[in-house]
């Protein structure tokens, strides 16, 4: 029997719910001469800014059991550059969806960037990110008061048509009373989660590992506690969710759906092997046959 | 940029702490470095190529930490996932008909693919290596064999010039319209500024993908940011900021 892998998100339709994780793959045009970007569900874009951004000094990845750090710390061309230029080349080769990621330093920064996103033709759906634990001063500041990210949520719900997803950190003790606070505030649906704040030390050098000292821990080693948030969000709020943080196989992406997400984004993974979604979306038929799932929508919260 | 299993060959101690790995398997053998996957461990990690010939390439790489020792533990007939066709190489063709090419320890390696493509182009190759000590001296034979001049420096005298390569190109006095360097970042700031003219030089970064779309190794360069996996790791000698 023909698999449905199909999942829709906010009236977004997607031809599965594989979807590389902002920024884990560029902005899509980097993997185009490598791979068929088409048989993706969708990509969420490197995380934006109003300005161009170079981010934090080398060295900026940082290696650990079953994961690793970075603190590349949002580098970007700026939100022009996305909207005028990197959005309509990957238009060019690509059809499938196209989540814009969207960081900001305040309020007002965050509103101005979403309505540009907003604006532009290519983009589906736009991921705030609220999480980002390499910037200081922004980005995580928002995401780890139930207040603030409510606020951000409301300015950019009010200037913005298409659905807006906010993205969550894990660096917050109760996850729940954010996403709750993001709901109320208007938010269509929910990304969870961001990187947790690690940090890794050279031995023989006594520093640390990274320029930055601190970076956003991800992959495989964090995908039960990502689980656990997804799963505990799930059953408190409504609105879709997009579950991250350590998929690595298409028994990953069916885990993380029965926990509550209706769409999952595969993250560090990508780095390993940038084949990785693609290799996922191929093995999921296998999967679904032998778990007796015929279609990946019914299993979406049903633990 | 592709994604394949390659069988390594061989594994063999050739020099102190410095390791050959010969893989063969049906690659492009394009591109300036490989990402390997080490069983264990949860990023690859890049090495340059050395040659590349028939289907096996050439590797050679020092354990400087654990990945790398685990690597050495890796027997021949192991099967190894490789990520090829990566980085933006040495340009042979920026040298007009004679070439010096500078290295320092294993800096030698991604020069010797390169001194290959010169010679092929009928260039003079004048070629300086500098190491620590003896025990740390690879190709030597290989550039010896392949190149029209050749010189050799170690910081402790047990082979060559005493010093630093440095020492031995102002003691050799090559002729050349474009220079090549590879090695620390320290000895190839010294020689971008020792040596005129034109050249360019292989920078380092630790690395994510390797292939340019996760950004953890972008530099900041003359021309702005660029990435040493993907813009690089070659860049001309004017775009570096050490």
């Amino acid at each position: 029997m023909v698999k449905d892998l199909s999942v829709n998100l906010c009236g977004l339709q997607l031809q599965n719910p594989v979807i590389p994780a902002s920024g884990t793959f560029g902005f899509g045009l980097e993997l185009a001469g490598s791979m068929d970007l088409n048989v993706l569900g969708a990509i969420s874009l490197k995380g934006t800014t109003r300005e161009a951004r170079y981010g934090n000094p080398v060295p900026r990845i940082a290696e650990a059991p079953h994961g690793m750090l970075n603190s590349v710390g949002l580098q970007n061309p700026g939100i022009d550059v996305l909207v005028n230029e990197k959005v309509p080349a990957l238009r060019k080769i690509y059809r499938q969806g196209v989540i814009a990621n969207i960081s900001g330093f305040s309020v007002e920064e965050y509103r101005e960037c979403c309505a540009k996103a907003d604006a532009c033709e290519g983009i589906d759906l736009l991921e705030v990110n609220v999480s980002c634990p390499n910037v200081h001063g922004g980005g995580l500041a928002f995401g780890t008061s139930a207040k603030a990210a409510a606020e951000v949520t409301a300015a950019v719900k009010a200037v913005c048509k298409k659905p807006v997803f906010i993205k969550l950190s894990p660096n917050v003790t109760d996850i729940v009373e954010i996403a709750r606070a993001c709901e109320d505030a208007g938010a269509d649906g929910l990304t969870l989660v961001n990187t947790f704040l690690g940090m890794r030390i050279d031995i023989v050098r006594r520093q640390p590992i990274l320029a930055n000292k601190m970076g956003g821990f991800s992959g495989a080693a964090i995908f039960p506690i990502a689980l656990r948030m997804v799963y505990q969000v799930a059953h408190a709020c409504k609105i879709p969710i997009m579950g991250c943080g350590g998929v690595a196989s298409a028994r990953d992406v069916i885990e993380m759906m029965m926990a509550g997400a209706t769409a999952v984004q595969v993250g560090a993974e990508n780095l390993r092997n940038p084949f990785a979604c693609p290799e996922i979306i191929a093995e999921l038929p296998a999967v679904m046959e032998q778990l007796h799932i015929d279609a990946l929508k019914n299993i979406i919260g049903t633990v | 940029m592709i994604k394949q299993n390659y069988t390594i060959a061989e594994n063999k101690l050739v020099a102190s702490d410095t390791y050959r790995l010969v893989l063969a398997g049906k690659g492009t053998t394009d591109g300036e470095f490989v990402h390997l996957e080490i069983p264990g461990f949860y990023l690859r990690r890049p090495l340059s190529v050395c040659d590349a010939k028939d289907g096996k390439m050439m590797l050679l790489y020092k354990t400087v930490g654990e990945g790398t020792r685990a690597l050495t533990q890796l027997p021949a007939g192991t099967e190894i996932s490789v990520l090829e066709g990566l980085g933006k190489g040495f340009d042979a063709d920026a040298c007009k008909g004679k070439a010096l090419l500078v290295a320092g320890g294993l800096g030698a390696a991604p020069l010797y693919l390169l001194a290959k493509k010169l010679k092929a182009q009928g260039k003079k190759v004048t070629v300086v290596l500098g190491f620590n000590k003896k025990e740390e001296i690879v190709l030597e034979q290989e550039f010896k064999a392949l190149c029209d001049s050749f010189a050799l420096a170690t910081l402790d005298g047990s082979a060559g010039t005493k010093g630093f390569v440095t020492d031995a190109l102002k003691a050799l006095q090559p002729e050349y319209d474009y220079f090549y360097t590879c090695g620390p970042m320290v000895m190839m700031k010294a020689v971008c500024s020792l040596l005129e003219g034109p050249g360019e030089a292989s920078l380092e970064e630790r690395m994510g993908c390797g292939a340019g779309f996760c950004y953890g190794c972008s530099i900041q360069t003359a021309g702005g940011p660029r990435r040493v996996c993907k813009d690089g790791p070659v860049f001309k000698k004017e775009e570096i900021l050490w």
